[in-house]
């Protein structure tokens, strides 16, 4: 699996690295399946990498190894012992340990995916794993969920509500839900989708295509072994702690 | 005790080192239902400290030890913390006064009064230049590495199982990441750079005791702590047992944690190992350089367990699991 | 009761042609030795035990180039002696470059009572091949084990291969789900040699796979050998299961089965 560098005792450094994000939300909301999209859409211009952090099996693995999105060498599978909010927030070491071991293996690499096992609504990324984070909800759960809230929904840099197409049928009013969602995200994006009609989740994509570039201009090209071999100066310590920029 | 608030970090289960999700064989055993509930879980339990957790302790003994005299001999003062250096010394003092008793006396120490089973602050009267409190022959980076590497042979030759062996080194490998920040030291460094693919759990423990500046004994209390908590834990989760019903076994098998500790230590405190016989091993000759470390380190206890050889082979061929071993 | 100290050694040496003729073959009741075959040396107990307080001590030396098989007539039973003494079996091994040892005794029963110590160190040249088998059986039929302390230690070219400990009897380990669980015996054998090298330095995650069966596993170690280990309600059924695992770790040698595999 992963090797080492030679200094990690800033191994958040984002200098010349990928792009770190994480895609977290409730079981069944369609994590897996706008991970699948994003590689997609994003393949052809994109080097990637996909960590899974599934509850029970490697299916979610095994879907994206079989869906042909993406090389399945470049999905790591990490098991997180019934606690999947444990592994993406307090202890993050198996998950950084698979991101590490993917850009080692493959990269560099622009973009690192690192998916959630699904949870409940008070999951969220630790800053030390993901760069950036989606939240993602579906409409079948109901239409109070935004305004519920939970650090999820409120925190998270782009909140995507998907399975547009299923709120007819639930009874869910999208404008109740984008209208709370704007309440409680302080301007925060959010964005609807029906990933079973968009392949390619075409407008997330282009946020994460903006990230990504975003991402690139702040901290430079990411370049060979950048995972942990990155300089931790000054300077890269205060950009690691800049607030995180918002999309415009 | 000096190192006793850095042991409570370093055996904490928040400690962000990738544990949580290490079942150590209780997973399989649900699954098989050799572990239905608290008593079989105890005997799991006790078993699994006897066996793997005394191997652990000793392993995790004999590093926290090589990592103070490896800090301290290949590594200026200034690129360590003060804490890291501090603990170097200390535990270099009490390695090389061990060195020294043994070779006055006798290898064979009376179970329970060697000095690896006290802690560095105990000996405050004693003042040496540094040349003094080197263990000669770690004077280099080339043997720290090389000594480094065998420390881990020596855990590969105690795990017979390659999933366990796996276990232990993703364990390893994510333990030392932590610890290399936590603590960052120059023993960190040579063993991570000595072992790239990740060195054995008990062995990154012990060098993570002595960069957090815990003495030899407390590294060992931590391995055979870690080898029941994780798998009580896991108990809890799989098998949703009254999780105060679990904890009063753990604090069942205290005076047990304490007793393993203190073998692990005792065994390290044996130099020569218990026949010698014809065979290729290095001789016991205290003080004497890399061939002292090895032949210290060849009669650790080496206690298997071959349900749990067999559980992890099982485990590991398990498509439907929640933890990694 | 008189505690029995007694020194037994094999030692091979190669002869004209390539064979192997046995240079020394010295025993001391009860540790008696006999040759059966060219190169072939049996274990015969002349008497009962060992007892708490009896020393054994047997040393083998094959020399470079030699092959040899070391068996024994019967199963050893361990019986109870001398109070607070254990009785103490050390075998010592010695094999050269080029040379094979087959070590497969019949099991070693501890009886009620019993407090046994085996201690076994065994020290391989670079390119010697080793089949070593270790049965324990834990009491005899129906009757509590005695305590047992088995030691192996294995080295090649002064590098471990293998170091293990099996603790019987003592409370900790009696009924653990985690050790032994309900089994009633148990053993090991160690097939060692070029023939299980593997081709490249370990990396993690590359482990080499085991084999893993009812109640036994064919477990590869990180140096050249693989440890078959094995749980039986029965001396029958371990043998069995052990013979499984030898057959599936021998398949592990790529270049075909080693010289010092035994007729089963």
């Amino acid at each position: 699996m992963g090797a080492y560098h030679d200094d990690l005792h800033d191994a958040a450094d984002p200098h010349g690295r990928a792009l770190r994000l994480g895609i977290g939300g409730p079981v069944g909301s369609g994590k897996t399946a706008l991970v699948a999209a994003l590689c997609r859409s994003l393949g052809p211009s994109l080097r990637l990498g996909v960590v899974t952090n599934d509850i029970y099996t490697t299916e979610d693995a095994d879907f994206l190894r079989r869906a042909g999105v993406i090389d399945p060498e470049r999905v790591i599978a990490v098991q997180t012992g019934c606690c999947p909010h444990t592994a993406i927030r307090d202890d993050i070491a198996a998950n950084l340990d698979a991101v590490e071991t993917l850009e080692d293996r493959f990269g560099p690499l622009d973009l690192v995916i690192v998916e959630s096992g699904g949870d409940n609504l008070t999951a969220t990324f630790s800053r030390g794993l993901a760069d950036r984070q989606i939240f993602v909800l579906d409409v079948s759960g109901g239409d109070k969920v935004p305004r519920k809230g939970g650090p999820g929904v409120t925190s998270a840099d782009l909140l995507v509500v998907n399975k547009t197409d299923l709120a007819p049928m639930v009874g869910a009013d999208l404008t109740v839900m984008s209208r709370d969602a704007a309440a409680v995200r302080d301007g925060k994006p959010v964005l609807f989708t029906s990933i079973r009609e968009d392949k390619g989740a075409r407008a997330v994509a282009d946020w994460v295509t903006d990230m990504v570039g975003a991402w690139q201009r702040e901290h430079g090209e990411p370049h060979e072994h950048a995972g942990g071999h990155a300089g931790h100066g000054a300077a890269g310590r205060a950009a690691r702690r800049a607030p995180v920029s918002r999309p415009a | 005790m000096n190192g006793e608030a850095a042991l409570l970090l370093l055996a904490d289960s928040r400690l962000p080192a990738g544990g949580h999700a290490h079942s150590g064989g209780v997973e399989e055993a649900v699954r098989r239902g050799t572990v239905t509930g608290t008593g079989d879980l105890a005997r799991f339990l006790r078993g699994r400290l006897a066996t793997t957790g005394l191997v652990t302790a000793a392993l995790a003994a004999a590093a926290c030890e090589l990592a103070a005299c490896d800090a301290f001999s290949d590594t200026s003062p200034d690129t360590v913390s003060d804490t890291a250096a501090r603990a170097a010394r200390e535990a270099s003092e009490a390695a090389a006064g061990r060195a020294r008793g043994d070779a006055d006396t006798h290898p064979r120490r009376p179970s329970g009064g060697g000095d690896t089973s006290g802690t560095p602050a105990t000996r405050p009267e004693r003042h040496h230049t540094e040349g003094d409190t080197r263990v000669r022959g770690l004077s280099g980076g080339g043997d720290g590495l090389e000594l480094w590497r065998r420390l881990d042979d020596e855990a590969d030759a105690r795990t017979v199982s390659p999933a366990q062996r796996e276990a232990a080194r993703t364990q390893g490998r994510l333990l030392l990441r932590t610890a290399r920040r936590m603590w960052p030291s120059a023993a960190l460094d040579t063993l991570a750079r000595a072992v790239p693919e990740g060195a054995h759990h008990p062995v990154a423990l012990g060098a993570a005791a002595a960069a957090a500046g815990c003495a030899p004994r407390q590294a060992a209390l931590a391995a055979a702590y870690a080898s029941v908590t994780g798998p009580a834990t896991a108990a809890v989760r799989l098998l949703g047992l009254d999780p105060v019903a679990v904890h009063r076994l753990l604090s069942d098998l205290t005076p047990a944690l304490e007793e393993a500790a203190r073998s692990a230590c005792a065994a390290l405190g044996d130099a020569a190992p218990a026949h010698g016989g014809p065979d290729g091993e290095p001789h016991a000759e205290p003080d004497d350089g890399p061939d002292a470390w090895r032949a210290r380190w060849a009669a650790l206890p080496g206690h298997g367990a071959p349900a749990l050889d067999l559980l992890a082979e099982g485990h590991l061929i398990n498509p439907m699991k929640l933890f990694v071993s | 009761m008189t505690a029995v100290t007694a020194r037994a050694l094999i030692r091979t040496e190669a002869a004209a042609g390539g064979r192997t003729r046995l240079e020394t073959l010295r025993s001391d009741p009860p540790l008696t030795l006999r040759q059966t075959g060219p190169h072939r040396v049996h274990i015969v107990s002349t008497a009962a035990g060992p007892l708490r307080g009896d020393h054994l001590d047997l040393a083998v030396d094959v020399a470079p180039g030699t092959s040899l098989e070391v068996r024994s007539v019967a199963a050893t039973l361990v019986l109870p002696g001398l109070p607070d003494t254990p009785s103490v079996m050390v075998v010592r091994a010695r094999v050269g470059a080029g040379a094979s040892l087959c070590f497969s005794p019949e099991p070693t029963v501890l009886a009620a009572g019993c407090a046994h110590r085996l201690v076994v160190r065994l020290s391989l040249a670079e390119d010697a091949t080793v089949f070593w088998r270790e049965e324990i059986v834990f009491g005899r039929h129906g009757e509590r084990p005695g305590r047992g302390h088995a030691r192996f230690d294995a080295t090649v070219a002064g590098r471990p291969l293998l170091r293990h400990d099996l603790v019987i009897g003592e409370e900790e380990v009696t009924g653990s789900p985690a050790v032994y669980g309900d089994a009633r015996c148990v053993g090991s054998t160690l097939l060692a040699g070029p023939a299980w090298a593997r081709a490249a330095p370990p990396c993690a995650g590359r482990e080499r796979r085991a084999v893993l069966g009812d109640g036994w596993a064919a477990l590869p170690l990180t140096g050249p050998g693989v440890q078959v280990c094995a749980l039986g309600a029965d001396a029958v059924q371990l043998r069995e299961r052990l013979l499984r695992g030898e057959d599936a770790a021998t398949a592990c040698a790529p270049p075909g089965p080693p010289a010092a595999t035994p007729a089963a």
